[in-house]
């Protein structure tokens, strides 16, 4: 009945290679659909990136069209303002967010020694969604009803008043759901880091891009929620009239930029932090010399990702906000120079100190140095107050932000693109396109931006689709015309190259750069598994030689080089010393990520059309398939410690403490957290700084407001009576049931508070921000609700035991936050009157 | 430098062009910080240029220093006297308190300018905004919809207007002429089209020349 005691002795390399493809292999043909393996998700994801590169740079082209000359006439002002933010949204929301998650999914379980990610269904289900939600926003620009209101959707513009068509919801609705599949991303790039490393792995030993995505995934977790929740208020308000930015109703127009900048300003960096850890891995591969200063490197980019936070004002300098306030974020803008040019100096100091190869990817490398340092020097310019007052909203700052993004994420990403190529296609690149495409690109891009530089300065706003000739800014803009069909082409002949090489490229050997991480140590390009077995690391994860490693580990002399059950295994190691603790069985592939995203699509569309009855029961659909995913997850019974190699035994995942699923809730938790402190700022910021606020506000029914906080209470404590009772062998059920029951009593007295709430949520931003206070409780009552409901449902099934009791736990967890949110809440919602009567009436 | 303004920087946009003490104080510190750009790009790619021409050229210098002294003592150096002088500029351009120069309401509206002179017997006029020279003026500034954003490069930077709020600006022109401004801040479909007229007479002239272009207020009604 159990697994052997000791695994089967190494076969050869062939046959292991057979028995690993058989398992762990996608099907073809439709069934494709149904892949979960990271490689396949993560080329999917890069392949829809670029697609969506591509549209929103022709978008871009047809901007330089339209004002290559005075009084452009090749399209309307309609037009035009769609075109504009559209590209903005896409290049920002379509391409680089989702590209960076991409390289992730696609390269962190190869360079870290997994065989793919943490939630193999989870990755799939946030590529659909990232798909689905794209195409809404691809097809709202075909029929013509795209978004018009610039890419960062200003309020009150952005409102019912002012944009009365579907335009702003496709923005809001679409992006919103990106965002959502970022989220998910970013909790699996974070838990597959810290818990799905090669054995010996310790955190200092992790390759630095290792690092630069962990600190990425985490600011995705605290920045993307402040824009949902801002995406969600607005939404709000445009679908049910709650006026959260209305300033005739209570709202204020710039709680909007608040909540935008909170999340754009870290955005940048979480664009460009990824792609530094490229530049981190390529330029030592290439300078012949490990890095330098890798602890300050880590260092820094814990340092940047702080100062990220603290400095979103830097986009409000003209708002009318006191000087005093500037000077803190001015100062905050000019620090953050510090932590990047401690890594551009680390990385003038390895190519100094090595004996570098001057190969393909180094152009690119050269691109980034020539691009970056000119967009960073601008951006320490915008950072100065004074200046800021004329450059802001010009074409100064439109050259400055394309001098950073193409700087930060599209001359690094080429190079990452050649550089990995081998990878990616088995095939090796040829300089024969490539180099002129570089040099077209570079120079097309040198010759659009940097006059834009002083056109801005000669005082052309941004987002105007004509101006006269008296304005001198005709031959200007000519010039950035020209650069950018030279960039065009530039880009037109990469895409050529890229598909020449794909067909007629020669196959690559393995190892082609003499490369120092471990996602070289496999044949090219990778098998689904990755890794025939799992390799100890006993070196640093960026000086390994993968050539050298690499024949052993296909002959299975590593851990995991065998197949057991037909499972798909993986090893889960210690958070920080890289002691393997568990094995990870990882789910087959299955349409269900496929069908959910469907119907989370169909829930989204609905919204959109304003078919309120058919979002719901679609956002039903959901919720019902969400529980049914987790039915059939796990393993049905107790297997206790299970050999993976070298004499060494772990637990399956199902029965440890560090699973996982807990860790993924916990860091879901952090961005929830984050969303629920941004709403408690936004209700804190519109009651001392709206205008149209009353003298008071008749208190909430204090009775049912104590009554949801207790109902709270036991169900929290219910679920960790439960949880005792199930670790004891006892029936959990009674206690579930009697959590259940206290959610939905909760839920009763929070929807009655919302119904009763005065001033009415619609007529004033007071009653609105309190309704989604207390409708932020009971939608956290409701997916307790779910939890329990999938726990009772996995208990009847065998899925839950005494040892195998992960479910409980988290619903412990879910219920816990929900008890301790739901009080603050509560106070928030008890104390409005008086701090409503504290500051007084105000027009 | 003033050659390169009479030639390549002049335009009725221009902020490299000033015409007034705010412009010309922000237009002087993007002539410094570009002088000082140029010899911190000169010094990156110098370097980057060096590791490729001489290849092992900075094994003199141990890997340490090199962050230590690019990444932390070259900002340093760079950044704490900028963003001082740049708050100390800032601080000399703003309405304080201290003295009250006149008045002038702007109601900005989609797509249109309303400029109104309480200290001229509340005179109005529509899209051309009238300065006197040689004072500084505190406009006050408010919308009656949407975000919009004043902005006269050549006088001053700009400042947002937003409904529910109350921003005040103050600038001075200092020679009569005639200037152009323009909203800044994106505020829907003819956006580009929100420009207005500056007019600076010479003080003596000023309320002789307002009285005669602006309609009396009761007449607009």
């Amino acid at each position: 009945m159990n697994a052997p005691a000791e695994p089967p002795p190494p076969r050869s390399a062939l046959r292991l290679h057979r028995e690993l493809s058989a398992i762990w292999g996608s099907g073809t043909g439709w069934q494709r659909l149904a892949s979960v393996n990271h490689s396949v998700i993560g080329r999917r994801i890069m392949a829809t990136a670029f697609f969506f590169f591509i549209v929103a740079g022709l978008l871009g082209m047809l901007t330089r069209v339209q004002l290559a000359t005075p009084k452009g006439m090749f399209m309307d002002a309609g037009t035009y303002n769609q075109v504009f933010t559209m590209h903005g949204a896409m290049m920002l929301f379509l391409f680089a967010i989702p590209m960076l998650e991409g390289v992730a999914v696609y390269l962190l379980p190869k360079m870290l020694g997994a065989r793919d990610f943490a939630f193999p269904r989870l990755t799939a289900y946030s590529y659909w969604c990232y798909l689905f939600g794209a195409s809404i926003l691809l097809g709202s620009l075909l029929l013509g009803v795209a978004p018009d209101g610039g890419w960062f959707m200003y309020t009150p513009l952005s409102s019912n008043t002012y944009t009365p068509g579907v335009n702003a919801d496709v923005w809001l609705l679409g992006v919103t759901f990106v965002e959502i599949s970022a989220l998910s991303f970013a909790v699996e790039i974070v838990v597959s880091i810290l818990k799905m490393r090669a054995p010996g792995m310790s955190l200092e030993r992790m390759p630095i891009f290792g690092w630069y995505m962990l600190v990425t995934a985490l600011m995705m977790l605290v920045a993307f929620p402040p824009l949902i929740l801002a995406s969600i208020l607005l939404e709000l308000e445009r679908a049910f009239g709650l006026p959260f930015f209305d300033p005739t109703r209570g709202g204020d127009a710039l709680l909007w930029q608040h909540l935008f900048w909170l999340f754009g300003h870290p955005d940048v960096y979480i664009i460009f932090l990824p792609m530094a850890g490229v530049l981190s891995t390529l330029i030592p591969v290439f300078a012949r010399r490990e890095l330098v200063g890798y602890t300050m490197i880590v260092v820094a980019i814990v340092a940047m990702a702080f100062l990220s936070f603290g400095i979103w004002v830097h986009h409000m300098f003209t708002v009318g906000i006191p000087h005093l306030a500037l000077a803190f974020f001015s100062a905050g803008s000019a620090i953050v120079a510090v932590p990047t040019a401690v890594q551009m100096f680390a990385w003038l100091a390895t190519l100094a100190h090595g004996k570098p190869r001057w190969e393909l990817p180094m152009l690119y490398i050269f691109g980034f140095f020539f691009v970056f340092v000119l967009g960073g020097l601008t951006g320490v310019m915008l950072a100065i107050v004074p200046f800021d007052w004329q450059a802001h909203d010009s074409y100064f700052v439109v050259a400055h932000l394309h001098y950073v993004v193409a700087g930060a994420f599209a001359f690094p990403l080429l190079a990452a693109l050649y550089y990995w190529l081998p990878l990616l296609t088995g095939r090796s690149a040829s300089p024969r396109l490539a180099v002129p495409a570089f040099w077209l690109i570079f120079v097309g891009f040198n010759l659009t931006f940097f006059v834009m530089h002083l056109t801005g300065l000669l005082g052309m706003p941004r987002r105007i689709y004509g101006y006269h000739e008296h304005d001198g800014w005709t031959a200007l803009n000519l010039l950035s015309s020209v650069g950018a069909f030279v960039m065009t082409i530039g880009f037109g002949l990469l895409v050529i190259d890229l598909l020449v090489q794909l067909r007629y490229g020669r196959r690559s050997r393995r190892d082609p750069w003499r490369a120092t991480t471990l996602e070289w140590a496999m044949p090219l390009p990778p098998p689904a598994y990755n890794f025939a077995s799992i390799p100890h690391i006993d070196t640093h994860g960026d000086r390994m030689a993968p050539g050298h490693v690499a024949p052993a580990l296909a002959r299975g002399e590593g851990y995991l080089g065998f197949t057991r059950h037909g499972w798909q295994e993986t090893l889960g190691v210690h958070m920080t010393s890289g002691v393997p603790d568990q094995v990870i069985v990882l789910p087959r592939p299955t349409y269900l990520p496929l069908i959910l995203a469907l119907s989370t699509a169909a829930a989204v569309l609905g919204f959109l059309f304003k078919a309120y009855l058919l979002s719901a029961a679609a956002a039903g659909i959901v919720a019902a398939l969400f529980v049914y995913g987790a039915m059939g997850s796990g393993l049905k019974r107790d297997h206790g410690p299970l050999p993976i190699g070298h004499g060494l035994s772990v637990p399956p995942h199902t029965e440890v403490v560090g699973a996982l699923p807990w860790w993924a809730l916990v860091f879901a938790l952090v961005a929830d957290a984050t969303l629920f402190t941004s709403l408690v700022f936004g209700t804190l910021y519109l009651w001392i700084a709206a205008p149209a606020w009353p003298a008071s506000m008749p208190p909430p029914d204090l009775g049912l407001a104590v009554g949801a906080v207790v109902a709270l209470a036991v169900a929290a404590f219910a679920a960790r009576r439960s949880l005792h009772a199930l670790r004891a062998e006892a029936a959990p059920q009674r206690w579930m049931a009697l959590a259940a029951l206290a959610l939905f009593g909760c839920i009763a007295a929070v929807l009655t508070l919302i119904g009763a709430l005065l001033p009415h949520p619609q007529e004033h931003a007071l009653g609105a921000t309190a309704s989604v206070l207390l409708g932020y409780i009971a939608a956290h009552a409701g997916i307790g609700l779910l939890f329990l409901l999938s726990n009772l449902l996995r208990l009847r099934g065998g899925w839950v035991s005494a040892r195998r009791c992960t479910d409980l736990r988290l619903t412990r967890l879910w219920l816990d936050y929900s008890a301790v949110s739901g009080a603050i809440a509560i106070g928030l919602v008890l104390a409005l009157p008086s701090l409503v009567a504290m500051l007084g009436a105000r027009s | 430098m003033s050659l390169l303004v009479l030639t390549g920087c002049s335009g009725q946009l221009s902020t490299l062009d000033p015409s007034g003490p705010a412009a010309a104080s922000i237009a002087r510190l993007w002539w410094v910080m570009l002088a000082g750009s140029m010899v911190l790009f000169v010094l990156v790619m110098g370097l980057f240029a060096l590791a490729w021409l001489r290849p092992g050229f900075g094994s003199s210098v141990p890997p340490q220093r090199w962050v230590l002294l690019g990444g932390l003592a070259l900002p340093a150096v760079v950044l704490i006297p900028l963003v001082g002088y740049g708050l100390a500029a800032g601080e000399r351009l703003l309405p304080l308190p201290f003295m009250t120069p006149p008045r002038i309401e702007v109601q900005a509206e989609r797509w249109r300018w309303t400029f109104r002179y309480p200290d001229q017997g509340g005179l109005a006029t529509e899209g051309v905004l009238h300065l006197p020279a040689g004072t500084p003026v505190d406009i006050v500034v408010s919308s009656r919809d949407v975000i919009h954003s004043l902005w006269i490069p050549r006088l001053a930077g700009k400042i947002d207007v937003i409904p529910g709020r109350i921003n005040t600006l103050r600038l001075q022109a200092d020679a009569p002429g005639r200037y152009q401004g323009q909203c800044a801040e994106f505020c829907g479909q003819e956006h580009t089209r929100m420009r207005f007229d500056v007019v600076v007479h010479a003080q003596a002239d000023y309320a002789a020349a307002l009285s005669a272009v602006a309609p009396r207020p009761e007449s607009k009604q």
